[in-house]
């Protein structure tokens, strides 16, 4: 299993596609947190990140589809899913691998951004005077939040050989279990009803607590039931392929 | 036996793809599976590798049930599938590297240098497998399945689309690997069957049609062909099929036979009745006939 997340991790470095991602995704969050008018923390009052964290879903909602896009669906294109399914290595492994590769380039993303925090703290006035436990929440919340992204992706780019369908699929279901169980909440019939059941189906909610600062047992658990659905999707989609 | 295929069928939209199929090769023999394309030869070798598993049947490699223990199977097995997958921005010492710790094997180094002399890329070792010409990456191909140095080789269409050079040389290789490994390798063209294998499958429409060893086969069908000057009076001719039973082309005669030459029987003919004999020649029932025979047949 390690030898393939090394191959992925390499593999991934070693295409202008995985750096030039990983460097429009500082970028851009380097400009909605420092340079753009409505969300720079240099024009707020007082330091926070806030701007990031509220962004961060936006941009990771296509960065993540463009990393785990050319997985499975490549592989498959090039056939070389039947040269590993026919190694002594089990398909969960395999999948595992994948995972933690793609989970590796999106820490390394995230490990980028923690200069950001520096910067604020270095902003905050008296330095240091920022709100470190919402931070780590907010982080922790991102970093639970890509998982679920990168299983989804990695069960988005099972199902097609054609990277590009991968990505676009994997985008509509990040954004579908982002959004969409928040915007049917909000269905004027289902207000004061069902809504925040259907709200707590969603990812945005329990995102959104844990950017609070508020680490609760049931947000953790519902973004590791999340992942090992998306898994299993995966598993057994591919394993109905060898049937 | 080193791989044993009891009663195997494979099922695609309700449309057999192999249907009962059963055979065994022992220990270090090279079996070629024959077959017109989309015959069920490759699903056959995917069943084996334990990439696809079959709707009925048993599969065991090496003692090992595949389908109870894939991980192990495939521990023995090395396989090169029909299109050679390979990682072509890898370079060829980085990709048998990648294959080696997949089989977690202790001496990577050791293997790889092993591998890389044994299939001949000593000049290429150093190259992007996407650089190589067709037939090298054949031959990287090879040298993945063999990395682990596995007692079974299967090799779904190994020679296809080489040239004729690159053809003969890694004809010799499967023919060198066939004298320690068992060697199962599939083709639909007959000639590379017959000059490698020392066994012959055949299936058509997923149903197993011939299994013979190439020393039965070369035996059982001889035939020899005859001609004289003369054209053969009805009373010659009843002689004649006392040799043996014939048919006539113009002023040929082949004469179907077993193992036994027959050419004497004939010259003492021709000499007896004083005729004149222009041709006398013994030929080897050709793979290809029997190929036509056997495919035909089901039609």
């Amino acid at each position: 299993m390690m030898t393939l997340f090394k191959k992925e991790v390499s593999l991934f470095f070693s295409s202008w596609i995985g750096v030039i991602s990983l460097a429009v995704f500082f970028v851009a969050m380097a400009l909605i947190v420092f340079v753009f008018p409505e969300t720079s923390v240099l024009d707020f009052g007082y330091s926070t990140l806030d701007p990031f964290f509220n962004s961060a879903p936006y941009v990771l909602l296509f960065l993540i589809p463009a990393i785990t896009m050319r997985s499975f669906a490549e592989e498959k294109s090039n056939q070389t899913l039947e040269l590993l399914r026919t190694k002594p290595l089990s398909l969960w492994k395999v999948i595992l691998a994948k995972f933690a590769s793609a989970k590796m380039v999106v820490f390394i993303a995230l490990l980028a951004t923690f200069c950001y925090v520096f910067v604020l703290a270095r902003l905050a006035e008296p330095a240091n005077n920022i709100d470190y436990g919402g931070i780590i929440g907010s982080y922790l919340g991102l970093w639970l939040l890509s998982q679920c992204f990168i299983a989804i992706g990695l069960f988005s780019s099972s199902l097609s050989n054609n990277q590009i369908v991968a990505f676009i699929v994997a985008v509509f279901l990040c954004f579908a279990m982002y959004f969409a169980f928040s915007s049917i909440s909000n269905v004027p019939w289902l207000v004061g009803k069902s809504d925040y059941t259907i709200q707590q189906l969603g990812l945005e909610s329990h995102y959104l607590s844990m950017s609070r600062g508020v680490v609760s047992m049931s947000d953790v658990v519902y973004f590791l039931s999340v992942i090992v659905l998306f898994w299993g999707f995966t598993y057994t989609y591919l394993k109905s392929k060898e049937v | 036996m080193s791989i044993q295929i009891e009663h195997i069928s494979k099922l695609y939209n309700r449309q057999y793809a192999v249907k009962d199929i059963s055979f065994s090769i022992p220990q270090g023999q090279t079996c070629g599976f024959l077959g017109p394309n989309g015959a069920g030869k490759s699903t056959t070798l995917k069943i084996i590798t334990g990439f696809l598993q079959p709707d009925e049947g048993t599969v065991t490699v090496n003692g090992i049930r595949v389908s109870d223990q894939p991980i192990q199977a495939k521990q023995s097995i090395g396989y090169l599938a029909e299109h050679n997958p390979l990682y072509k921005e890898m370079y060829v010492r980085e990709f048998l590297h990648f294959i080696a710790s997949l089989h977690h094997l202790k001496s990577r180094s050791e293997a790889i240098e092993r591998t890389i002399e044994q299939t001949g890329l000593e000049k290429e070792s150093h190259k992007q497998i996407g650089q190589l010409s067709k037939g090298y990456q054949q031959r990287v191909g090879l040298a993945q399945a063999l990395i682990h140095n596995p007692p079974v080789l299967i090799l779904d269409e190994p020679l296809s689309g080489l040239d004729p050079n690159q053809l003969e040389e890694l004809r010799e290789l499967i023919k060198q690997l066939g004298q320690t490994k068992t060697v199962i390798f599939s083709s639909h063209i007959l000639q590379e069957v017959e000059q490698v294998a020392n066994r012959i499958i055949m299936i058509k429409d997923g149903v197993l049609v011939m299994d013979q060893t190439q020393q039965t086969e070369s035996s059982a069908g001889h035939k020899t062909l005859v001609e004289f000057e003369e054209e053969l009076s009805e009373e010659l001719q009843q002689q004649l099929a006392n040799i043996a039973v014939f048919e006539q082309q113009q002023s040929t005669y082949i004469l179907k036979g077993d193992s036994a030459d027959q050419r004497k029987q004939l010259f003492k003919f021709a000499q007896r009745h004083q005729l004149t004999l222009l041709r006398l020649e013994q030929r080897k029932e050709a793979l290809t006939d029997i190929f036509k025979q056997k495919t035909s047949r089901l039609k």
